[in-house]
This record gives C-alpha cells, sequence and structure tokens, in this order.
C-alpha cells in the first residue's frame, strides 16, 4: 500500500517538476507590436548582453519563424523561473507585398517576405497548444480592440493558458494603457518600454508570479 | 465601386462542422463581398480562419479584415445576464452579437471601439 502510494506521489511530482522543467513560454501579439525587442531584452538580462533573439525592424514581419531560447533562469524576489522563451511572429489577418515595398524593399525581396510571413501566421497560430504561458505584447499606441488581439486571448482563454499582457512602447508619446486595460480587464498587465528597458524588472516580477 | 454585404444568418451554420463553417465564410470573401455573420465563432474557429486565410493568400486575395461585435451588458446586470447568456448559449450557440469578414482588397480596416464599427474601404482602382 505504501509503495503504491509514494509511487503515485513520485509520479504525480515527478510528472509536474517535468512541465516547469521544460515550460514553454510564448510571446505573441500582432505585427510590430514589439515581440523581438521584449525577447532580445529578456535574453540580455538573463543569458549575456552578447545574447539575442532576433533582428528587429520597422518592416511588419520581421520575425517569419518561431524562435527559441532554451533555459532561461530568472530570479526575482527570492522565486526562480526556469523557461524556454518562444519568439513567434506576428499574427495578421492580411499580408500584401506592395505593403512591403513602401519601406523601400524590392518587388522579388517583399513576395518573398509575404510569403515567408504567411507561413509565420500560422506556424504561430500552430503552436498555441504547446505553451505553458504567453505574454501578450500589445502595442500601447495603437488601438488594442483589434480582432487578432480579440483572437489570441480568445484562443489562450480557451485553453486555459496563463496570460500576463505587456503594454510595451511606453516611452512613446501616444502610448495609452489605461486604454489596453478598459479592453483586457481580466488579465494582469505590465507597462512596459522593451526597448528602453523600462518597467522591466515589474515585467520580470509579474511573469515569476503568474507562472 | 459597389460594396456587397452578404447576410449569414446563425441557421445557416449551426449544424456546419467548425471546418465546414470557416470554408464557408471564406469562400464568400473570395467572391469579394463582406460577410455579415449573426452570431460569432468560436475562438478556435477565429484562429482556423486565420490560417485559412494565409493558406489562401494569392495574387488576387490579399487577406481579410475581422470583427466581432459583442452586446456589453452594464456593469450592474453583469453577472446575471452572463449566467443567463452562458445557459442559452448552451442551449442554442453563440447567437449573441454578430461577425463582420471582409476582404481586404476591399475593406481598408475595421476600427472597432467598445459601441462603435467603422469599415474604412479601399480606394477603387481606375482600370
Amino acid at each position: 500500500m505504501i509503495k503504491k502510494l509514494t509511487s503515485v506521489f513520485s509520479s504525480f511530482f515527478g510528472k509536474f517538476f517535468k512541465q516547469k522543467k521544460n515550460m514553454k513560454i510564448g510571446l505573441y501579439g500582432p505585427p510590430n507590436a514589439g515581440k523581438t525587442s521584449l525577447a532580445n531584452r529578456i535574453c540580455k538580462d538573463w543569458l549575456g548582453e552578447d545574447i539575442e533573439m532576433g533582428t528587429v525592424s520597422k518592416v511588419p514581419h520581421e520575425t517569419r519563424e518561431i524562435k527559441i531560447k532554451e533555459k532561461i533562469r530568472i530570479k526575482k524576489k527570492g522565486k526562480e523561473l526556469v523557461f524556454n522563451l518562444v519568439d513567434t511572429p506576428g499574427i495578421a489577418t492580411k499580408i500584401d507585398y506592395e505593403e512591403f515595398l513602401t519601406f523601400k524593399i524590392n518587388k522579388t525581396e517583399a513576395k518573398e517576405r509575404a510569403k515567408e510571413a504567411t507561413k509565420g501566421v500560422i506556424e504561430a497560430i500552430k503552436w498555441l497548444d504547446s505553451m505553458d504561458v504567453v505574454v501578450v505584447v500589445l502595442d500601447s499606441t495603437m488601438n488594442p480592440y483589434s480582432q487578432v488581439n480579440i483572437t489570441i486571448i480568445g484562443n489562450l482563454a480557451a485553453r486555459n493558458i496563463p496570460v500576463l499582457i505587456a503594454a510595451n512602447k511606453i516611452d512613446l508619446k501616444k502610448a495609452n494603457v489605461k486604454k489596453i486595460e478598459a479592453a483586457f480587464p481580466q488579465y494582469p498587465l505590465v507597462e512596459i518600454s522593451a526597448l528602453k528597458g523600462k518597467n522591466i524588472d515589474e515585467f520580470y516580477e509579474a511573469l515569476v508570479k503568474l507562472v | 465601386m459597389a460594396l456587397t454585404l452578404e447576410f449569414v444568418p446563425y441557421s445557416e451554420i449551426e449544424e456546419l462542422s467548425s471546418k465546414k463553417r470557416v470554408a464557408k465564410l471564406i469562400t464568400i470573401v473570395k467572391k469579394e463581398s463582406v460577410v455579415l455573420m449573426q452570431g460569432k465563432l468560436k475562438p478556435e474557429e477565429e484562429a482556423s480562419l486565420i490560417q485559412r486565410t494565409m493558406e489562401d493568400i494569392s495574387k488576387t486575395f490579399k487577406g481579410i479584415e475581422l470583427c466581432t461585435v459583442d452586446p456589453e451588458p452594464t456593469t450592474k446586470e453583469r453577472w446575471i445576464r452572463q449566467l443567463k447568456a452562458i445557459f442559452i448559449k448552451m442551449l442554442i450557440g453563440d447567437r449573441d452579437g454578430f461577425t463582420i469578414i471582409g476582404p481586404a482588397t476591399v475593406i481598408k480596416e475595421i476600427k472597432k471601439n467598445p459601441q462603435k464599427v467603422e469599415l474604412l474601404l479601399k480606394k477603387a482602382r481606375r482600370s
């Protein structure tokens, strides 16, 4: 009997710790919200100054494939969090190569970028199921009531995946965090500037608290 | 340029599988019509709609603009109405509110604030 109980407990806790060990934290959001900027900030802060997740650009859909950094260890307020960080392509409902031409990209490159971006969106959605926690990165200068935001958050809620909203780009004058709070009042929110590192400690604290 | 709105009552999609619902909506949008659907898709169906849209992007189909509108209950009534809504949804499906889906070649942007929806159209190209 005791042996059986021990086996059940060790199996339960074994699974629990195994899950924690391989925890995946995903960065989701629309294009150009600053997901890769935040990923780079996290890498620099916890893996070393020279380590980056990916390149950032003003041209939408700069990240067109899933990128993973393994074993990031965050220590905050006596708690430690070890996870694999997953940076995902921005989710969009439309992709037109002509939009890229306005950023002085040639037609062939723009078409290729559009093709890769469509694949990236599909991949990002497929990966939703494997996430343990998701940070939804939103641009505070944009209207938060976009359907992409609602669809991402609705899908996370339907899958019971814990969500932290990172209201990014608060260093910009047009930032309106209150509008994001009003749009998604049921989720914890941290206002940050991933680029400038503003409020980044509060972000880590909120992340550790959520997990 | 004329804008065609195609109304899809909930009864038309009620019996369809998620895959068929998404396929039906995409077919209408690809005809350059704007779908005005009674009720809402499930979150998973919305995600499938985006995936399917991305798979179908071509020279002529650039994607969709999508918007769901939910009747927002007042704060005082919220929890009672939410309970009622959950019960009704269990019985007859999610018929509350409506969904707008338009082709990105026609609709430039759907601006949504809690009480207002604006459809911004693209300028017609002169041939």
